[in-house]
């Protein structure tokens, strides 16, 4: 628990002296919102036209992140570092996850309340909806820093990250969208089937987070 | 220097066997980059307290064996103990007790210097964190630098810092890839209490340096441009003249 402390809280505070992820993804967020509402030409979104913007934004501006999760401990010896110090390697693993899920946690406190004020006319879904963005958050920080740590020593990473790491996403995002278009549908939220994709979804993220921890020192090693 | 290198290697072969657990043992060792073999049958063994100078011309794959000592790179065959673990499958049992000094300092750029090793020390459960940086900052000529990020650090400043890093917390194996790199004769004065044969510790030392190094050293390997070795055995076995000709030789 120290380990992934120590690295976890070296990473916040290189974000926060760098600025490296956060205001490029927020950046990324209120622009495609801004390009769906003209490119849409709508001024209101219900059901599952508002879930798919919503959840394909930050999605891709999620990609953002996991892309750059790696890039000290590629560039800066970060992962000899780590594996000539007596601690298990996972530690890395889950300080990752976590840094990936408080940057996701907080730029959706900046992106839902640019979303409503872009596109819904009843927000009283949005803090179920919250809870929902957790649950995908969860799901992209794990699967993306496995991936991540897979592609960061190929010279192709930039492409090989989004082309392996989306595919194992589809079922994470079948489930969130499943979750999320009832909590926007036209004249109010709806909980009808929200449980199903909800636990479909904290399935996922135990299932990742589980094959992280299974096989992160392999990953890990040369 | 082949007949020398021979009657030398034999000699070492019969009195590696009156040594009793030696620091670092390896066993027709190899290590392959894809089909190429970068290091190949590579056997020696280092007692405790002793020093090993590696030479070799670039690509003779000394760099990859530190790597290997360090656990940081597996062996493609044979065997290879160090400090009682077996590698690549103890590795957790040696970590923590190696001091490595690559070619990059291993220091996070965007992190002050004490903000740096502070994490290391943090890593390998230093005690007394604060003091131990402090003094070997100290030591090192760095405790003015201590606030500063380490990207503004210069390559001089920086490899004195990474040997704090390596030394900080009291390995019993120092592994140096071209310790006297960036640094002037002052600053290489100022690290080799640290590092050099006062500080106590068993080392692997790479070096281009052939007089300096076999002169500091008690045993010698010599790796060829293809990762065969040229010699093994005492460092005083290798006469400055034989080990040079191995740097003439055909670079792969």
């Amino acid at each position: 628990m120290s380990a992934i402390r120590v690295i976890l809280v070296k990473d916040l505070r290189i974000e926060l002296r760098t600025l490296q992820s956060l205001p490029a993804m927020g950046l990324f967020c209120v622009t495609t919102f801004v390009i769906f509402r003209f490119g849409l030409d709508r001024t209101s979104l219900e059901g599952s036209l508002a879930a798919g913007v919503l959840l394909v934004t930050v999605l891709f501006a999620a990609l953002l992140a996991i892309n750059r999760l790696f890039v000290a401990e590629r560039d800066e010896g970060g992962f000899d570092a780590i594996r000539l110090a007596p601690i298990d390697g996972t530690a890395l693993f889950f300080a990752k996850v976590l840094a990936l899920f408080f940057y996701l946690a907080i730029l959706e406190v900046i992106a839902l309340p640019v979303f409503a004020g872009f596109f819904l006319d009843d927000a009283s879904g949005l803090l179920p909806l919250a809870g929902i963005m957790l649950l995908l958050d969860m799901g992209l920080a794990a699967t993306g820093a496995v991936i991540s740590t897979m592609g960061a020593n190929s010279r192709a990473r930039d492409l090989l990250t989004p082309l392996v790491l989306l595919p194992l996403l589809i079922p994470l995002m079948i489930a969130a969208a499943g979750a999320t278009e009832p909590l926007l549908a036209a004249g109010g939220p709806s909980y009808d089937g929200v449980g199903t994709w909800v636990l479909t979804m904290a399935l996922y993220d135990l299932l990742f987070v589980l094959v992280g921890y299974a096989t992160y020192e392999f990953v890990l090693e040369d | 220097m082949s007949a020398n290198i021979q009657a030398t290697t034999s000699i070492s072969t019969s009195k590696r066997s009156l040594v009793t657990e030696p620091v670092v043992a390896a066993r027709s060792l190899r290590r392959d980059y894809g089909e190429e073999p970068v290091i190949r049958d590579l056997s020696f063994e280092l007692p405790t307290g002793e020093t090993l100078v590696v030479l070799g011309p670039n690509g003779a794959g000394k760099s990859t064996l530190l790597r290997m000592l360090a656990t940081l790179l597996r062996p493609t065959s044979g065997d290879l103990n160090v400090l009682g673990a077996e590698l690549p499958k103890q590795a957790w049992k040696a970590r923590g007790r190696i001091g490595y000094l690559g070619h990059d300092a291993l220091l996070y750029a965007d992190l002050t210097l004490r903000e740096a090793l502070h994490f290391h020390a943090q890593l390998h459960a230093v005690e007394d964190a604060e003091s131990r940086i402090t003094s070997l900052l100290s030591q090192v000529g760095l405790e003015r630098r201590t606030g500063q990020l380490v990207r503004t650090l210069s390559a001089g400043q920086a490899q004195r810092a990474a040997v704090c890093r390596c030394v900080l917390h009291e390995p019993e194996l120092l592994l140096l890839d071209e310790p006297r790199a960036h640094l002037d004769p002052a600053g290489y004065g100022t690290v080799e209490p640290l590092i050099g044969r006062a500080s106590g510790a068993t080392r692997v030392v790479v070096t281009h340096d052939v007089e300096g190094g076999l002169a500091d050293a008690d045993r010698a390997l010599a790796l060829r441009a293809n990762g065969a070795v040229a010699y093994e055995g005492p460092a005083s076995g290798l006469e400055p003249a034989d080990a040079r000709t191995i740097y003439a030789e055909r670079p792969r």
